[in-house]
């Protein structure tokens, strides 16, 4: 049996009480953080939502264009404008990227890493209307506005965000799983192929994803290089796309209260868009994962 | 014999007497091929000396343990047979590894052939995220031997004893294995290849004592087909599987610490009869 000390207090002197409200206001503040941040896209949901949804129809979605001051229209040129300018861009940034991360985590050496490191990070961080520029100047001045121009801008932007992320998952791919396979006479590539890929394959997916929806909604790239289009459906990237970001911008500096109302329900569209995206991919991802374990 | 007799034969004697002594000794050929020719290898990580001066010669279908304390290099020493090493930026290696005379860190020596020669267990089971079937036919489809890939598979995992367990589950995912289960697949992989020799790195360290069990029961089947050496921390282990027995220690001088091999024989000889002290010192519990 235990006796009982009197003298003995657990209650703690001045210092550890301060310790103890010093403790508890960094919780808040993290909590705090968090929740503002959620807050924050409830806010730009909600009030997208809110202005955006009355003008929702299904004959927004289908129709064409309005022409200049007439009531009426629909986005689905933008639909389809923004659906082929963000494929084209993903075909080439998804590939590309996917191999500068396997070159720069498998096979570059630390002294070769460092530096191509180095200009992805800083890639990431090009404002995209220095894109819009560097290939307004370099592919479209002289030329006739075209989509394949834009396309080229948003995998610009695309390419540090999938090279990134796949770099991530590879680093999270165990050793182990490289050395067997190494231990069984299969060359670096095979490994590479055959192994170690597949087992990244969700995380680039993620981080696929998330670049589309980042380029799906970039508009400076696309500003000199498809931002003069006709108001009906355009399937020929040669030819100057219409596109969602872009048309919101016009729209809404237009001085015809209909066309915001056109850009709140054209913003609200986007969003869904990304977030259908989102979803779909992450289903895609749980699903092919459950095949393999267990 | 009384129990008190036996408590304490096993506190006087060497506890590790193999008990097959001479059936084993039988078994083995007289003229033994060499298979491996290992000469003055030292091994380095950075300045950091691994192994220092090995020289001893592994011999065609006879399990050969590699025991020692922690740190002495066993692993440095049998990554270094394959080139498993190859990738570890700071390595450097000295002297000769010989397969069959061949040196394999000469000119002209690809390391995907020689791993394709010389197979690998590891420590932990790492069944590739496939199924069953895939993980034993991915290397046979990489090195292009696609011809009875299904007859392949099967004896590759019969030989590892796995088949009666897994045959109507091929399908399935090879994580849904347990762990002794998921190491002798990674054998089966290893051995679909049909390579010459197989290392196993500690490959029970990791397993319950019936999964080991079956392992080590393994071993004793395939040595008919390959070579093998096995790293084992696990003097017991050694004691009962390995025909040979190379004991490495940490030698600490002047210029640091290194493992280096302080004696190699019989497995038997070097249990009951080690001609080193420091030998007799590890094999008795008296270090390590």
């Amino acid at each position: 049996m235990a006796t009982l000390e009197p003298a003995l207090s657990l209650r703690g002197d001045r210092r550890v009480r301060r310790r103890r409200i010093v403790n508890r206001a960094a919780e808040w503040l993290a909590t705090i953080a968090a929740l503002a941040a959620v807050a924050v896209l409830g806010i730009v949901v909600w009030s997208i939502a809110k202005r955006g949804a009355g003008d929702l129809s299904w004959g927004f979605l289908t129709k064409s264009l309005p022409l200049f001051g007439q009531p009426g229209g629909g986005i689905a040129p933008l639909i389809v404008g923004s659906a082929i300018l963000v494929g084209i861009a993903t075909a080439i940034a998804l590939p590309v990227g996917v191999c500068i991360a396997v070159f720069l985590q498998e096979f570059a050496s630390p002294r070769v890493r460092a530096p191509i490191q180095l200009v992805v990070d800083l890639m990431n961080g090009l404002p995209s209307i220095v894109i819009g520029i560097f290939v307004f100047g370099l592919l479209v001045y002289g030329h006739p506005e075209n989509g394949l121009a834009g396309a080229y801008g948003l995998a610009i932007v695309m390419l540090p965000l999938i090279t990134r992320a796949t770099q991530e998952v590879l680093r999270l791919v165990p050793s182990a799983q490289r050395e067997g396979a190494l231990a069984l006479g299969a060359s670096r590539w095979r490994t590479v192929v055959g192994i170690t890929l597949p087992s990244a394959l969700g995380g680039i997916l993620t981080g696929t994803v998330l670049a589309v929806a980042r380029a799906a909604g970039e508009t400076a790239p696309l500003l000199f290089a498809t931002s003069i289009y006709a108001n009906t459906v355009q399937w020929d990237p040669r030819h100057a796309m219409p596109n969602i970001p872009v048309q919101i911008f016009i729209w809404s500096e237009s001085p015809d209260p209909a066309d915001h109302k056109r850009a709140w329900a054209s913003a609200l569209v986007l969003m869904l868009f990304v977030l259908v995206t989102s979803l779909v991919a992450r289903a895609a991802f749980v699903r092919s994962r459950r095949k393999l374990s267990r | 014999m009384t129990e008190e007799g036996n408590v304490h034969q096993t506190v006087t004697m060497p506890p590790m007497r193999p008990v097959d002594v001479a059936e084993r000794q039988e078994a083995e050929p007289q003229a033994r091929d060499t298979v491996f020719d290992i000469q003055g290898l030292t091994a380095r990580y950075g300045t950091n000396v691994a192994i220092k001066d090995v020289n001893l010669e592994i011999y065609r279908n006879l399990i050969t343990a590699v025991i020692g304390p922690s740190g002495c290099g066993k692993s440095t020493f049998i990554r270094c047979i394959n080139r498993m090493n190859d990738d570890v930026p700071s390595f450097r290696l000295d002297g000769r590894v010989l397969y069959h005379g061949v040196d394999l860190y000469g000119d002209g020596v690809d390391p995907v052939e020689v791993r394709r020669r010389i197979g690998m267990v590891f420590q932990k089971p790492n069944p590739f995220p496939k199924t069953i079937y895939d993980n034993v036919a991915w290397a046979p489809r990489v090195l292009g031997l696609k011809k009875e890939l299904d007859e392949r598979v099967e004896k590759a995992l019969r030989s590892a004893a796995l088949w009666d367990e897994v045959k109507d589950r091929l399908k399935r995912s090879a994580l849904s294995l347990s762990g002794g289960q998921q190491q002798r697949l990674c054998i089966a992989r290893a051995i679909a290849i049909e390579p010459e020799v197989v290392l196993l790195d500690e490959p029970a360290s990791a397993l319950d004592p019936i999964a080991t069990a079956s392992i080590e029961e393994l071993m004793h089947d395939l040595k008919r087909d390959y070579t093998i050496v096995i790293v084992t921390h696990n003097m017991q282990q050694a004691a009962r599987v390995a025909d040979r027995t190379a004991f490495f220690s940490l030698e600490v001088d002047d210029s640091g610490r290194a493992g280096v091999l302080v004696e190699y024989d019989e497995t038997s000889k070097l249990f009951t009869a080690p001609s080193d002290k420091r030998t007799e010192d590890y094999v008795t519990g008296r270090f390590g």
